[in-house]
């Protein structure tokens, strides 16, 4: 082989590598907080990127009435589970949150869309229908089971992938979609041509990580959330509300894995499901960090991204099996290297 | 005068089994009340329970408040501080930023001041400030959770058994140290298998059995009564168990 299909398949694998360490970190993050396998991250990625997609096309996604149906649910859960002690501050605050946002969201897109929307309305409006999607998936499907088990929330997690993947059928039919570009612009550097939705790929990644190395290290939100994530009793005793940082971390890991799908979808043709492989990759990544470091985490994204170049282009028949292998050595040297880890009860 | 916490035929069950049965006590502002009692008879339960960690049946009041429909989240906005026995620290974080989060709920120019009096309290915690809370030693982990309870500024410190696998000399200090916060205006509630240190410093005990309350007065009259010296003070009175 020659030097430059070396080079070609290195830059391909970083770019796709880039996506699936934001993917991997944001699992990792809400593994940390909510010791939730967040599955359903490659739905954020369809959802992100298709929503996105129609947008372009001058449709309303139906991801947008999607979110006000889940705030809908979401109120009636806040007020259940509130009967005993109403106050007119929570019902307040829950209709805000849950009803007037997403209903103010659908009518923005109602407004708004068009074939001649500007790509960054559009990208901002299919991130904000996604974050109402992960909020309100937090609220609903983990908030009220937040003190049971891993394999408890693990189960809920691949309930809440079916229906989503389901749903994402209908929104989206069986057809794939792709987006319009974020940008055309184009560099070229020796044999290699970076082109502005790859920047915009490196950009971001690298952007993503600082600000969350930056949010968790320095402020007092980010520092609470560690808290969570350390000792789930000790953060309430000083007075953190453990629900509020689990809907944080949803809102972080939905805004991340849209970001994600509306960088990929204009490379590459989406469809309802492909969101999930994408997501598993991030994953794989995520278990090599073990599902605490995020350093590690980012290193292996890359790792899996290049493998995944290199074998599309040796063995393409055989390229995700190669790509899912890599996650048995680590698996089997976690389990020998690490002491069993007892499960936190709170 | 209105009790600062005031705790109403408190029942408190494991499933069917009633770990604490009908128990009423209160604390006043600027006062050190100590519980004192054998291994199982229920004091970590109800300071718990206090807390909110654990459901009760009964009444709870804290100045002046319903606790009822608060989580734990909303009694430590009121001024009510647990440091539980097992300390729940933030491991993995340093000293200075488990402080920091002990003022979550506090405005950041009122933290910075309880910052400066926690150093003043705890001057090892000032030293060891960028070290992770999981390597402190056990009486450092100790001062860094009452630590991190002071930076809320509570009104009612909770202490649960403070000076459990410590060194005499750190207990000593830890003491001191209880005995302090009274003059800062913190009210203590504290539970203590170590009922002679903890008779010195409170105003009033309450002495727990199998969930009940059988004693309660005054320190002095705690420390005093033959059964409780016999049972908890380690040396005997002549004559019967007052208990």
């Amino acid at each position: 082989m020659n030097t430059t299909i070396m080079l070609f398949l290195l830059q391909d694998g970083i770019t796709n590598g880039a996506i699936y360490a934001l993917l991997g970190l944001a699992l990792v993050l809400v593994f940390a907080v909510t010791r939730v396998i967040l599955i359903p991250q490659g739905e954020f990625v369809t959802y992100g990127a298709l929503s996105y997609a129609m947008l372009a096309t001058g449709q309303v996604p139906g991801t947008a009435r999607l979110a006000v149906a889940m705030g809908l649910v979401a109120f009636a859960l806040d007020l259940f589970f509130a009967r005993k002690a109403l106050h007119a501050r929570l019902v307040i605050r829950s209709v805000a949150l849950n009803i007037v946002f997403p209903v103010a969201l659908l009518g923005l897109v109602y407004a708004l869309v068009g074939p001649h929307t500007p790509i960054a309305v559009n990208i901002a409006l299919a991130l904000l229908i996604v974050a109402a999607i992960g909020l309100f998936l937090y609220r609903i499907a983990f908030q009220p089971i937040a003190h049971t088990s891993v394999l408890v929330l693990l189960i809920a997690s691949v309930g809440c992938h079916l229906a989503l993947q389901g749903l994402g059928l209908v929104f989206f039919g069986a057809e794939g979609l792709r987006g319009p570009a974020l940008s055309s612009a184009a560099v070229t550097a020796g044999p290699l041509r970076f082109t502005g939705q790859s920047l915009a790929v490196y950009g971001l990644t690298v952007g993503f990580i600082v600000a969350l190395w930056l949010f968790f290290g320095y402020t007092k939100t980010g520092k609470a959330l560690r808290a969570t994530a350390v000792n789930r009793l000790g953060a309430r005793l000083v007075g953190i509300r453990t629900t509020l940082s689990g809907q944080i971390a949803f809102l972080l890991a939905s805004v991340i894995g849209a970001i994600s799908g509306i960088l990929i979808v204009p490379i590459t043709t989406l469809y309802y499901d492909t969101g999930f492989l994408i997501g598993l990759k991030g994953f794989i990544a995520a278990i090599i960090g073990g599902l605490v470091s995020y350093p590690l985490t980012a290193v292996a994204a890359i790792v899996v991204g290049i493998v995944e170049a290199f074998s599309s282009f040796y063995a393409s028949n055989f390229k995700e099996v190669i790509v899912f292998t890599l996650i048995l050595p680590v698996l089997v040297l976690r389990s020998l290297a690490a002491p069993q880890v007892e499960e936190e009860k709170d | 005068m209105n009790a600062l916490l005031s705790v109403i035929d408190v029942h408190i069950s494991y499933g069917k089994v009633e770990a604490v049965r009908g128990v009423s006590l209160d604390v006043a502002g600027n006062e050190i009340v100590t519980i004192i009692g054998a291994n199982g008879a229920g004091k970590t339960t109800l300071l718990n329970a206090i807390m909110g960690v654990l459901p009760l049946r009964g009444r709870t009041a804290f100045a002046g408040t319903d606790m009822a429909p608060l989580d734990i989240e909303d009694r430590v906005a009121t001024g009510l501080s647990l440091v539980p026995e097992h300390r729940e620290l933030f491991g993995s974080m340093n000293v200075e930023d488990n402080l920091e989060l002990g003022a979550f709920r506090i405005a950041k120019a009122v933290a910075a001041t309880s910052l400066e009096r926690v150093y003043a309290l705890f001057p090892r915690l000032k030293e060891r400030r960028k070290q992770l809370a999981g390597t402190l030693s056990g009486g450092e982990q100790q001062m860094l959770a009452m630590g991190r309870a002071l930076m809320g500024a509570p009104k009612l410190l909770m202490l649960d058994e403070p000076s459990l696998g410590l060194a005499p000399i750190i207990v000593a200090d830890i003491f001191r140290i209880v005995g302090e916060l009274r003059s800062a205006g913190v009210s203590v509630l504290l539970v203590e298998q170590n009922a002679q240190a903890a008779l010195q410093i409170a105003d009033r005990a309450y002495v727990m059995e199998l969930g009940e309350f059988v004693l309660s007065g005054s320190a002095k009259d705690i420390a005093a009564n033959k059964g409780v010296a016999a049972s908890y003070l380690g040396f005997q009175h002549e004559g019967d168990s007052a208990i």
